[in-house]
């Protein structure tokens, strides 16, 4: 059977663009959490946001594109740019059959959708964009991303709030077992427009803090909520053989195991499902929880979600087992993005033998018995990583990477 | 050793054992079936809001009311209309399959739902609310509702559904715009096959009929402007069609492991033999005329299925009835199935359930394995005089009662997305 392999990165992060810049801040602990902005928040319950800084969409895409674009769908088109890049691929080279996209969304191009929904509330009908039809549908980016970069083999959009960012590179392993020899995968996400934010606060879940350092505490017994974000990730993922025998391009790493899993519903009675999740993707990549050596968990920095990761981790891994850590602390939670940004952060400390800090947690709650970094990165061998990621509502995905030769 | 490892060698089979549809015309899969193979056609005029400033004043409605679907109040309120759809989709589907929820194997139960604009109508109708009729950009947080986040994320529409079934198994929405609901369906195939489920609750919903929708369509000019005729508006392949019309509806279906299926004695429809995607690479909305990805798609879900394209029997078409589409189907058709294409049924059913986006993938699955099961072909409705481009036999009119062993769908989406799925009857039908 085919083997995944990530060959290509492209970052698009509230504390850094392009993987230098991100990798960089995470591994010293710098924060892309900030006041708001984009609008004027200050009439809302939420102040602070990841914000993607300093993206200037006319600095890397053909003026054509920037009226029919959501600002989330330039960021996806750059990253994947910037992957493409990373991995050494020019796809005009490539059969375009060859090649596929797969790309989880969580809720489609928000801002360009609130500007439309004013031109026909606001104005009228005939004010209403000849480019509302496909600028803020789930599957934009995975269109756009296709048509950029001529591939026309099998493809996919992915909805299920953060998991799909792991469901993604999923189905992209798929594509590949069925013969696709590239895929483009991942997913970018924002809606940090008035519209967007405002549909995000009746879920409960969002940080009312405005103390930009204390807002979103991963495990902190003093958690209260998560900071939303927007960015991402899009990866090159290619098989083995074939990626090993494009000359001395860097592998990061395999996706070697995944599986997902859906919670009961609330007050069933029934046990949560993620340690299902971990443990079918731990079988999956052939390895036992011993042999993993760092968990990149959801870390939703909401008390009843933490408990229940906290208990899957301790479960699978024993108290204190394995270390934890939750880089997302310095981005906010980015969605369809996270995952996929995640994946890369544990790639990276693959390749760099470093697991970046969980910041604005001091200590985890004890309850949650985890060895939980924090402070500063941790160097040491990283061979195998589980990244976990939750969706609103249930959703549980998990995902082994490993070291490219293990 | 993980399922995903055991099971590759086996060749799982997926079979189809229950279906739940909701379509304009009739709530249900009997009077869906009934309408489709009647001719009738369930377009009309725009109920649901004033439509007069709009360029296509047309859709295919919904006569839906979800209180006598043992809905709850609170269900209500937290579900979207598309939410509702396919729900209660859901809930045929199971009873029709003959499984008691109870008996799901939860763990190895599993939820794929497509949609291509998921709660849409919900979000324009709190988005009035919030925004006070569209005067403020910077919207009025206190005016949104509890539910606005499951209206945001339309990967509720897959947690409703694997609230009724009691799936814990992997669950997810599949969103490719107007081939969701045959990639929904696809993705179970996969899931089942690869081992992570043994049953999958599987299909699409959409309920776009909403002022945002038919004003981003009207913009284009994608939808039919045949507002003084509109139960003869959809005309697939007719030489004055003039775009598609738009419509709403949802198809569940409980998608199961062939072995597993007969075990318990179930009732199988059919099969689901190959699936494929392609991306057109070209445009976000335009079609390039030659219909080659398209083609793609239907060659690799037959050599899949391990089928020889003599041996498709009926063509369930996109056919949405826009000039581009129909002619880039036939294209692919045509360049896909080669002389074959001219001796076999092709129909589209959008003539008469308009075109329910994400939904209508999974509506025209359930069309085909309820072709398989009757043998009968739907027609085209509305197919007078046909375009001189589009020369294949579309059925016109008239259902046709024929043997139906491998059929073939086809979806053509937005984003340049082009799906193909074959089902058959042969080796499974009892």
């Amino acid at each position: 059977m085919s083997i995944a392999a990530i060959t290509g990165v492209g970052v698009v992060a509230p504390n850094g663009l392009g993987t230098a810049e991100y990798w960089s801040a995470t591994l010293n602990g710098t924060s892309g959490i900030d006041r708001i902005t984009r609008f004027d928040a200050s009439s809302y319950p939420v102040q602070l946001a990841g914000e993607v800084s300093g993206f200037a969409a006319e600095a890397h895409l053909p003026s054509r594109l920037l009226p029919q674009t959501d600002h989330m769908t330039r960021m996806a088109l750059v990253a994947a740019d910037w992957a493409l890049a990373d991995a050494a691929v020019q796809p005009g080279e490539m059969p375009e059959f060859d090649m596929g996209v797969v790309t989880a969304s969580a809720s489609g191009g928000f801002e360009f959708g609130q500007r439309e929904l004013e031109n026909l509330w606001g104005r009228g009908p005939e004010y209403v964009s000849a480019y509302q039809s496909f600028a803020w549908f789930y599957a934009v980016n995975t269109g756009q991303i296709s048509i950029r970069n001529g591939m026309r083999g099998p493809s996919g959009v992915l909805v299920s709030e953060q998991a799909g960012g792991l469901d993604a590179l999923a189905h992209a392993r798929r594509h590949l077992r069925k013969g696709t020899r590239l895929v483009l995968t991942g997913g970018v996400d924002s809606s940090l427009c008035p519209w967007g934010l405002t549909a995000q606060i009746p879920s409960g879940l969002l940080s009312r803090s405005t103390e930009r350092g204390r807002a979103y505490l991963p495990f902190d017994a003093a958690a209260q909520g998560y900071v939303p974000g927007e960015g991402g990730a899009i990866l090159v993922m290619e098989e083995l053989e074939i990626a090993k025998a494009g000359c001395d391009r860097p592998i990061y790493g395999v996706l070697a195991g995944y599986a997902s899993t859906f919670d009961p519903p609330p007050r069933s009675g029934r046990q949560p499902r993620l340690r299902r999740a971990i443990e079918l993707a731990l079988s999956d990549a052939g390895v036992v929880a011993d042999d993993v050596d760092a968990v990149f968990a959801d870390g939703a920095g909401v008390a009843e979600l933490d408990r229940v990761e906290a208990a899957a981790i301790s479960a699978v891994f024993g108290p204190y087992g394995v270390p934890v850590t939750v880089p997302k602390s310095m981005t906010g939670r980015l969605f369809s993005g996270g995952a996929a940004l995640d994946v890369v952060a544990a790639l990276l400390s693959i390749r760099d033998g470093v697991l970046p800090p969980t910041v604005g947690t001091g200590r985890p709650a004890p309850e949650y018995q985890l060895d939980l970094v924090t402070g500063a990165a941790r160097p040491g061998t990283v061979r195998t990583v589980l990244v976990l990621a939750r969706g609103y509502g249930g959703f549980n995905s998990a995902v082994v990477l490993t070291a490219p030769q293990v | 050793m993980s399922p995903s490892r055991s099971y590759q060698a086996g060749g799982r089979r997926v079979v189809i054992t229950g279906i739940g549809v909701i379509a304009p015309g009739g709530i249900g899969a009997k009077r869906f079936w009934e309408l489709i193979t009647s001719g009738q056609t369930a377009t009309r005029s725009i109920t649901f809001f004033d439509p007069t400033p709009y360029r296509s004043r047309i859709a295919a409605e919904c006569d839906f009311v979800p209180e006598q679907h043992g809905l709850s109040p609170q269900e209500l309120r937290r579900m979207d209309r598309a939410a509702q759809f396919a729900v209660v989709s859901a809930r045929e589907a199971i009873a029709d399959s003959g499984i008691e929820p109870e008996q799901l194997p939860a763990d190895r139960t599993g939820v794929s739902i497509g949609s291509a604009v998921g709660c849409t109508m919900s979000l324009e109708r709190e988005y009035a609310v919030v925004s006070d009729g569209g005067r403020r950009w910077l919207v009025d947080h206190s005016y949104g509702v509890p539910a606005l986040y499951d209206y945001l994320v339309p990967s509720s529409l897959a947690r409703e559904v694997a609230w009724v079934a009691g799936a814990e198994g992997p669950a997810t929405v599949v969103s490719a715009g107007c081939t969701s609901g045959l990639d929904a369906v696809g993705y179970a195939v996969d899931l089942i096959r690869e081992g992570s489920a043994d049953v999958m609750i599987a299909g699409a919903t959409d309920a776009p009929i909403s002022p945002i929708t038919v004003a981003c369509f009207d913009a284009i000019k994608a939808t039919s402007p045949r507002n003084d005729d509109p139960q003869h508006a959809s005309r697939p392949f007719d030489k004055s069609r003039n775009g598609f019309v738009l419509g709403e509806g949802a198809a569940v279906l409980v998608v199961e492991e062939f072995d597993r299926a007969r075990r318990r004695g179930a009732h199988i429809y059919a099969e689901i033999k190959g699936f494929a995607s392609r991306c057109n690479a070209y445009h976000m909305t335009g079609l390039r005329p030659d219909g080659r990805e398209m083609a793609e798609a239907i060659t690799a879900a037959l050599a899949e299925a391990k089928l020889d394209r003599t041996e498709v029997d009926y063509v369930n078409a996109h056919g949405s009835g826009t000039k581009q589409n129909d002619r880039h189907e036939t294209a692919a058709v045509k360049r896909s199935l080669g002389h074959h294409a001219r001796t076999i049924p092709m129909s589209s059913i959008k003539s008469m359930i308009g075109h329910s986006l994400g939904a209508i993938g999974a509506i025209e699955i359930a069309a085909c394995a309820l072709a398989v099961e009757y043998g009968v072909v739907p027609p085209t409705a509305n197919l007078h005089t046909p375009d001189p481009e589009c020369d294949l036999d579309y059925v016109p009119i008239t259902a046709r009662e024929q043997r139906v062993d491998v059929a073939l769908t086809v979806g053509s989406g937005f984003g340049g997305f082009q799906s193909a799925m074959v089902l058959t009857g042969s080796g499974v039908r009892s």
